[in-house]
């Protein structure tokens, strides 16, 4: 985290002569080798305050006896950049055949702080629809298991029962390892998931660069139009080719990137050259609650804010993997009795996971556990609500007989 | 100037230098603490040695500095309960633990809400709590009588006292003042009511404040998550003296909605609590002791609160686990503090004798190391390069956890080595090696 410290310096550049300043005058603390150590102050000092306060100079006058008015009026929290919208699926108005597009992006703050200011694009919640079957945690399973073979019953499922707003089919079986299907044959399946399914589609590939290039080409080509959502394009694909599929066909796509804000700089420096920013949505890379969620989190936060600072190669809407919140064992794994059930327990791991990435700003979420879905649906919308409440309906302090 | 590095580095504190606390070098003092002193101010409950401090941040965003005193958790109990129920609550409190990453998580305090409304009962509750538990409490209630009944009776205990209004506020202040007790400042009315109770408590004399904008479930989420990131927005990145005190959340508020199942309301109430973790709350209080509740909050809580300059990694380098012989199994796992614990405790726990090579995966997990190219083919063959493999074992079999299967033709390519591709998770290796392994294995 090279650059971690660049807001923190510039807070600090007026501060730390004040430091120096007054550890020179308290003459216990001897100045040596000053020139060497002031750039390690510089880079850990926070942000501070110099003022005295005003709460000081009151207390030491007469105790108040009616309450002191104040007014609260919020400081700016707006940024100058507004985050780029990408378009989601294509009416057949628009050359496509889905029967709603999606817009991400756009944001203009932090996620959430504002309550008053509308939010233009609400974040989008994908459900994860796999072409073949694939080992899946028993509480996830049990929701799918009639659909599992049948990636177009999947998708219905995903849509008419949970809610999708969007479907995410991963092509995992075009993988060498697994089936190695071919581009025809995995296209033929993205045709029938847009047949089944009217909301807009996403097209995962599975991890080796070039067959997914392979196969993301012949389907960008065989869907023109439908502005399908690539995931993904990546540094050691090549770009180029990628990037003229999606571009010719009217498609979007995600750039992936390993929790790592240069490398999506790297990778978005290269896509601008290519294709419009309106068609680059980006993933840093999703880790699972207690498995590197903090570094997902911060990337994410880190990326956002330096976006809305005006860093233009980092100005894109977000995406995360979020059902990457099942590898942690606490989601599935038996534990004994007093941790509860995974069918509670897998979900609401799920759940915390994708609510925490939320507020760093991710507008687009893969998911898996129709609770969780629900759940994170209800939230942005709550979160967005910005309906204030009347106090005295919620005398928690005297609730009885709660139970245990 | 070593110390003064390590005050500015928040590894020391100024009340560890000794001869400034001496009374002529309180000029010095106060003007180094004015520039050392967090925008959020540090508030302590509790007696000597059971402390718990809260707040104490410097700054809005975890990736400018490390997060200080991660968010305090504490359970709520009622004075009308039944004694021995109080003590069984109170026990389950004190005894939930989580075993992460070599860290026990717990939770930290303990809430006692006055639903009698009669300062005898609280008195009573409070007195138990104090005999049975070094737990810091919170006393909750808005009438002053009680307060002052629960105050007494956890005398010497520093509770935190739950709340000031802007109808109590005079009260609530002079029983701060009387008895040291921190006080929460109450305004769920909205910013302007709380800033001017904060004002007023302030010009009174009281200096440990902690704010309570109101937690709302439901719709009310918008409000709730927009004041957290406001005021403490304001304090660390405008300087904003009002609203530089610790806050409270109360995820208990989802309790107020009836009519659900219980399930369903332990459920609002885990992810509302994750909200407010991740937005600033200091301290809460929660009702469900559920496992399958708690646990992601408090795995959230120690995600977010590391320091996020240092990352999470155990050194790279070949562990002998037991007592391995020529012949024993040679396992592979990424670096991530994470994985290898888990690995070397499900390893430990099976008593299997074997080598366990920590590959450099830039401290992240097998899956996002291997998708992020940080754990290749190439990396494996070099760690059995490095950490001399060849001359540890007599066999050439690497077993390389399931996640990184992909890699397994590759790094068979590249090192010469036969590679095993191990189970997904490393619950399965004692299966794996059952089934797997040849005692006898081939030395090619």
């Amino acid at each position: 985290m090279s650059d971690s410290t660049d807001g923190l310096k510039k807070a600090l550049a007026k501060a730390h002569p004040n430091l120096l300043d007054a550890l020179s005058r308290f003459q216990e603390i001897e100045l040596h080798d000053v020139e060497l150590e002031v750039d390690e102050l510089e880079l850990v000092l926070p942000q501070m305050v110099t003022s005295v306060t005003k709460l000081v100079e009151e207390a030491a006058a007469e105790k108040p006896s009616q309450l002191l008015r104040e007014s609260f009026i919020a400081p700016p929290t707006k940024y100058n950049t507004q985050i780029i919208e990408v378009k989601l699926g294509a009416t057949k108005a628009e050359g496509g055949s889905r029967d709603r597009t999606l817009t991400i992006g756009g944001e203009t703050s932090t996620p959430f702080q504002i309550v008053s200011q509308p939010i233009k694009n609400m974040p989008v919640i994908s459900l994860d629809v796999f072409d073949t079957k694939i080992p899946l945690a028993k509480p996830v399973k049990m929701h799918f298991s009639e659909v599992l073979e049948d990636p177009t019953a999947w998708a219905k499922l995903a849509v008419e029962k949970f809610g999708a707003e969007m479907v995410n089919l991963h092509l995992v079986s075009i993988d060498p390892m697994v089936k190695d299907t071919p581009p025809a044959e995995a296209s033929k399946t993205v045709e029938n998931v847009l047949q089944a399914v009217k909301v807009p589609v996403a097209i995962g590939g599975c991890g080796d660069a070039q067959k997914d290039l392979d196969v993301f080409t012949r389907v960008a080509e065989m869907a023109k139009g439908e502005r399908l959502l690539f995931n993904s394009v990546t540094l050691d694909m090549d770009i180029k080719k990628m990037a003229k599929a999606v571009k010719d066909n009217g498609h979007a796509t995600i750039a992936f990137t390993p929790m790592d804000m240069n490398k999506a700089r790297e990778l978005n420096r290269k896509l601008f050259e290519l294709l419009p920013r309106e068609q680059i949505v980006i993933d840093t890379t999703t880790a699972a609650l207690g498995y590197g969620l903090d570094y997902a989190f911060t990337t994410m936060e880190r990326t956002r804010l330096a976006g809305l600072m005006g860093d233009p190669e980092l100005a894109q809407p977000m995406a995360s993997g979020t059902t990457n919140a099942w590898a942690a064992r606490e989601a599935w794994m038996k534990m004994p009795p007093e941790w509860g059930p995974t069918e509670l327990r897998g979900p609401i791991w799920e759940t915390v996971t994708a609510l925490t990435l939320l507020l760093a700003g991710v507008d687009y979420f893969m998911m898996m556990h129709p609770a969780a879905v629900k759940t994170v649906k209800d939230t942005i919308h709550n979160l967005a609500s910005g309906k204030k409440l009347a106090p005295n309906q919620y005398d928690w302090v005297r609730l009885r007989k709660l139970g245990d | 100037m070593a110390f003064a590095t390590k005050l500015v580095n928040r590894e020391a504190s100024l009340n560890q230098c000794s001869p400034i606390l001496q009374e002529k070098h309180r000029p010095a003092f106060d003007k180094l603490w004015e520039i050392l002193k967090p925008p959020v101010r540090e508030v302590t409950i509790g007696s000597e040695g059971h402390q718990l401090k809260i707040g104490g941040k410097y700054v809005l965003y975890r990736h400018e500095f490390t997060y200080a005193n991660p968010t305090a958790i504490a359970i709520d109990v009622t004075d009308d309960m039944p004694e021995d129920q109080l003590l069984s609550r109170l026990k389950r409190v004190e005894e939930y633990t989580y075993r992460y990453i070599g860290q026990d998580l717990k939770l930290n305090a303990i809430a006692v809400r006055c639903t009698s409304d009669d300062p005898k009962t609280l008195a009573k509750a409070v007195k138990t709590i104090v005999s049975n538990s070094n737990l810091p409490i919170i006393i909750c209630t808005t009438n002053p009588e009680a307060a002052e009944a629960g105050l007494a009776a956890a005398s010497g205990k520093r509770p935190l006292l739950y709340a000031a209004n802007t109808s109590n506020w005079k009260s609530m202040a002079e029983l701060s003042l009387m008895y040291q007790s921190p006080l929460v400042a109450s305004a769920p009315e909205g910013l302007d009511e709380l800033r001017s109770l904060v004002r007023t408590l302030g010009a009174y004399g009281v200096q440990d404040i902690v704010l309570d904008p109101g937690t709302f479930p439901g719709e009310g989420m918008g409000t709730t998550i927009a004041n957290f990131s406001t005021i403490r927005f304001a304090a660390c990145k405008h300087d904003d003296e009002l609203f530089g005190h610790p806050i409270m959340g109360i995820p208990l508020v989802a309790w107020t909605s009836e009519g659900e199942l219980p399930e369903i309301t332990k459920w609002n109430e885990a992810y509302l609590t994750s909200l407010l973790i991740a937005r600033y709350a200091d301290i809460m209080i929660v009702h469900s002791l559920d496992g399958w509740a708690l646990l992601p909050n408090l795995v959230l809580r120690q995600n977010l609160y590391t320091d996020p300059r240092k990352p999470v990694a155990v050194e790279p380098g070949m562990r002998v686990l037991g007592k391995p012989n020529v012949n024993s199994p040679l396992l592979a796992t990424s670096n991530f503090a994470l994985t290898y614990y888990t690995v070397a405790a499900d390893i430990e726990s099976f008593g299997l004798d074997c080598y366990l090579m920590v590959v450099d995966s830039e401290g992240l997990s097998v899956e996002s190391a291997v998708a992020g190219r940080k754990l290749t083919a190439e990396k494996f063959s070099q760690a059995l390069e490095q950490h001399n493999a060849k001359d540890k074992v007599n066999h050439k079999n690497l077993i390389i956890p399931g996640r990184a299967a992909r890699l397994s033709g590759e790094i068979e390519e590249v090192s010469g080595w036969k590679v095993l591709v191990g189970p997904l998770d490393s619950s399965g290796i004692q299966k794996f090696i059952r089934e797997k392994w040849n005692p006898a294995p081939q030395t090619s």
